[in-house]
């Protein structure tokens, strides 16, 4: 128990970014979770995997609108 | 599956559809490809004109048989209509959801996500394969909505349209997931938060505890105000009612958790309980996710399988044939008989018509209806039969439940029902009472453990187990009768049926059935009154008319007036201005006594017996030895009919059993009756035709049927006919699913009490309540189905 006042501060500020990282990270995730589920990204997770392999030998005269 | 094949052709057998993989009655050549019908020629050269082969060439046979009609879809652009259908609207965009049943494989994705080439109107279209649905964006100045509605048909994707909705459950799903994972998120960092205090800090570092015990509070707010208000909510609704519903001991352990920990930690005398607390509702949560999906998985069958199988006639290429309601969809022309049940709403094609709406309103007194008025689902028609247009397609639920219309209810409420009520309400009550003995306890001996201990005992106590063992047990038994074609009205007919100790029978319809029956007719008959006879049959449901309906081949262009049916006693109507009479002899007016062996049914023109005609009918197959495994349950044979079967009857049934002929729908009331105040419960079997009164008063009635299901409201359940050998197995089923019943309130109880002493004294900490909470209630509910399904595999038809 001999560390110096100052160096329990450094300690102290060091932490407080940390958690404030980590906690700003983990609601970035959060946020964007509930963003992908409320645009229903999991409303369908058959389709999607059938369509990327159709073969499109369609002329090109529709503008491609895929998501 | 039979094919016929084409005697011009000598293929080999079983030639299938290259569209549709079905094997072909008729075959159509086009290319070197075999096609069962038009419809599925047509869309092959539809899709062949439009290069779009390539659909046959991703799944093998992957086309729809579209034998069945196309729908009409005019009325969608109706402005009224249309705008319910229709997602975004603008003169020259627009988009639309359809809901696509026959999507099953990815040649129908690949079809419906190319239906751009079909026609320029149709911008883009994607396809959600779980919703089975399909999304469309179009130009309204270049297509209608109809035209894609008929397009879609026309390649064997008829859209179904619905007009109401259906978006609330979803979002109801979606609800609980975003409550999760907030919760699981405020847990996790609660949970990191409170290290340094399992760890055990120094007191040097207290700054650092407070701020981490303020962030554990901030992080739990939106946990107790978001992720488990439901809880509160439903805890409210409950008081509100003056009650206490299973949330409210659930609603009170979280809050004295919450508001203790929130009180440490303001006041700084500890760092609370709050990683409890957050890791509570987490569980919780995850538990009701998981119950919800175990339910949904478990219940989806019985929407589609314990439903009956109602029929009408439809009109088929200028053909009436039965299909099962749910085949309907506006625009189909049906045609409903005498006493038979409107299923959808529709409008009348026919000059007049007499509806009873007495299962829908109460009021018995028929309503004319006249040409192209809306009737109105449920309604009964009474006299002539009348051809009718759907206009909406009928939910079968919506028929079930005019089927569990108060006018039907038995008297007797279901037992288990009542008990599982009173017990979850002294239950709740009794936990609350406990929790609060347990805490005087602990706050004398460790105050601190208190709080947790509280929760626990909350958490653990919930009679949920309880409520869940029953509607599960009888609905999975409802399913496996559905199975076997024995449709019930509702669960609580099982709980009736395992009671059951006589069983009597009626005898037209039920013991004797339709097959090849052995028809004469004895008297003089022109060929034409051969056909006004048939005409007057056809009208009736009764199973003799339906012989004679069968029976007779010269038809007539004649119509029926003043159609009327007389139960037990015949038919009546008026061709071509002659009073045509057909039924039992008196109703004839035929004063002679005739002995026969076989029914009689006597014909009269204009008040002159012209004859009759000799049915007899054969005794169903394989019914004896169901009947002997009955043996004493079975009590009687009640028939309208004369005793001609008298002898053969006699050789079927037991000496022990009352056998008894010639009963009116009156008589065979009273004899119910007078059964159930000797104390019997009695299971009556019969048409629901003429004993419709003895159904009803008895403490089960069951309806036969053998093609179309002709609905009889009065009765607890429909049996195809076929099934009839299966009776006493049915009822021992019923039997065996009441033990099982009984098992499974008896686990969910030891699994109360024992995790209820465990958590009395302290062993149990509130973490490992929320787990064992849902876990407890699934496996009750894994329990009775796994039961009733190894029962159904004993049961199967040896």
């Amino acid at each position: 128990m001999s560390l110096p006042e100052g160096g329990e501060v450094y300690h102290m500020n060091i932490i407080i970014l940390l958690i404030g990282i980590s906690l700003t990270i983990g609601i970035i995730f959060l946020v964007i979770f509930l963003w992908s589920m409320k645009s229903g990204q999991y409303d369908d997770t058959y389709t999607p995997s059938i369509r990327m392999l159709f073969e499109d030998k369609k002329k090109k005269e529709h503008g491609k609108g895929d998501k | 599956m039979k094919s016929i094949v084409n005697e011009d052709v000598p293929v080999a057998q079983a030639v299938t559809c290259f569209h549709c993989g079905q094997p072909c009655e008729e075959t159509l050549w086009l290319d070197n490809k075999v096609f069962c019908c038009y419809g599925c020629k047509t869309v092959f050269e539809i899709l062949n004109d439009n290069d779009l082969c390539e659909y046959y060439t991703l799944d093998k046979n992957p086309g729809i048989s579209t034998k069945a009609e196309e729908g009409v879809f005019a009325y969608l652009d109706e402005p009224d209509i249309r705008k319910k259908v229709i997602g975004f609207d603008s003169p020259s965009f627009a988009s639309v959801q359809f809901n696509v049943p026959a999507i099953h494989c990815a040649s129908c994705i690949w079809l419906l996500e190319h239906l751009e080439r079909l026609n320029s109107g149709i911008l883009k279209s994607e396809v959600n394969f779980a919703q089975k649905s399909v999304w469309i964006n179009f130009n309204p100045q270049k297509i209608t909505l109809s035209t894609i509605a008929h397009l879609m048909a026309r390649v064997g994707y008829a859209p179904q349209i619905r007009l109401e909705k259906e978006t609330k459950k979803k979002n109801a799903d979606y609800g609980l997931i975003t409550k999760l994972a907030l919760a699981g998120f405020c847990f996790g960092n609660v949970m990191l938060f409170s290290f340094p205090e399992y760890f055990g800090l120094d007191n040097s570092e207290n700054s650092l505890a407070r701020l981490f015990s303020w962030l554990n509070l901030g992080l739990s707010i939106p946990v107790f105000f978001y992720s488990a208000n439901d809880y509160f909510r439903s805890a409210q609704a409950s008081f509100r009612q003056k009650q206490i519903n299973i949330d409210v001991p659930i609603a009170l352990g979280l809050i004295a958790l919450f508001a203790r920990s929130t009180y440490d930690i303001i006041t700084a005398t500890g760092p609370g309980y709050l990683d409890s607390f957050t890791g509570l509702v987490f569980f919780l949560l995850i538990g009701r996710w998981f119950q919800n999906k175990t339910y949904e998985s478990l219940a989806f069958d019985r929407d589609f399988k314990s439903y009956f199988p109602l029929a009408v006639h439809k009109l088929f290429r200028n053909e009436w044939k039965p299909v099962v309601i749910y085949d309907l969809h506006s625009g189909d022309q049906i045609r409903i008989r005498h006493m038979e049940i409107i299923p959808a709403d529709s409008i009348l094609l026919d000059e007049k018509a007499y509806v009873d709406y007495s299962f829908v309103t109460g009021e018995s007194k028929p309503v004319k209806v006249l040409q192209s008025d809306l009737v109105y689902a449920g309604g009964r028609l009474i006299g002539q039969p009348v051809t009718l247009v759907v206009e909406k397609k009928t939910s079968q639920s919506h028929l079930t439940s005019l089927w569990n219309h108060d006018a039907f209810r038995k008297v007797e409420e279901s037992q288990y029902k009542k008990i599982i009520d009173r017990a979850a309400r002294r239950f709740t009550w009794i936990v609350m009472v406990i929790a609060l003995i347990t805490a005087v306890y602990w706050y004398f001996i460790s105050p601190a453990q208190m709080w947790l201990v509280l929760t626990s005992v909350l958490m653990v106590a919930c009679p949920c187990a309880l409520a869940l063992a029953a509607p599960f047990t009888y609905g999975n038994m409802q399913r496996v009768f559905g199975h076997h074609q024995f449709y019930l009205k509702n669960a609580d007919v099982i709980e009736r049926l395992a009671t059951i100790d006589a069983v009597v029978f009626d005898k037209t319809g039920t013991v004797t059935a339709g097959q090849k029956p052995d028809i004469g007719f004895i008297g003089e008959l022109s060929k034409e009154e051969y056909g006004w006879i048939k005409e007057l049959t056809s009208y009736s449901t009764h199973p003799l008319s339906s012989l004679l309906t069968k029976f007779i081949r010269e038809t007539s262009n004649s119509t029926i007036s003043e159609f009327k049916e007389l139960p037990g006693k015949g038919i009546e109507g008026k061709i071509n201005d002659h009073i045509l009479r057909i039924g039992s002899a008196p109703f004839a007016g035929c004063t002679e006594k005739i002995d026969s062996r076989s029914s009689l049914v006597f014909v009269s023109v204009d008040n002159n017996v012209r004859g009759y005609f000799t049915i007899s009918t054969l005794t169903r197959e394989n019914i004896k030895p169901m009947l002997d495994r009955l043996r004493d349950k079975c009590s009687a044979l009640l028939s309208g009919d004369n005793d001609a079967d008298r002898s053969k009857m006699a050789e079927l049934f037991s000496p022990s059993v009352q056998l008894l002929f010639n009963q009116s729908p009156h008589d065979k009331l009273d004899f119910i009756r007078s059964l159930q105040s000797q104390g019997k419960k009695v299971l009556m079997v019969g048409d629901g035709l003429n004993d419709a009164g003895a159904l009803k008063q008895s403490d089960v009635g069951i309806a036969i049927t053998d093609d179309t299901g002709v609905f009889t409201p009065a009765c607890d359940g429909i049996l195809h006919g076929d099934q009839i050998t299966q009776l006493d197995n049915f009822l021992k089923l019923a039997k065996s699913s009441t033990r099982i019943l009984k098992t499974a309130f008896v686990i969910s109880f030891l699994y109360n009490a024992i995790a209820l002493t465990f958590a009395v004294t302290g062993h149990l900490t509130p973490l490992t309540a929320a787990i064992l909470m849902p876990v407890s209630s699934i496996s009750v509910v894994g329990f009775s189905s796994l039961a009733i399904k190894s029962l159904r595999f004993k049961v199967e038809p040896a």
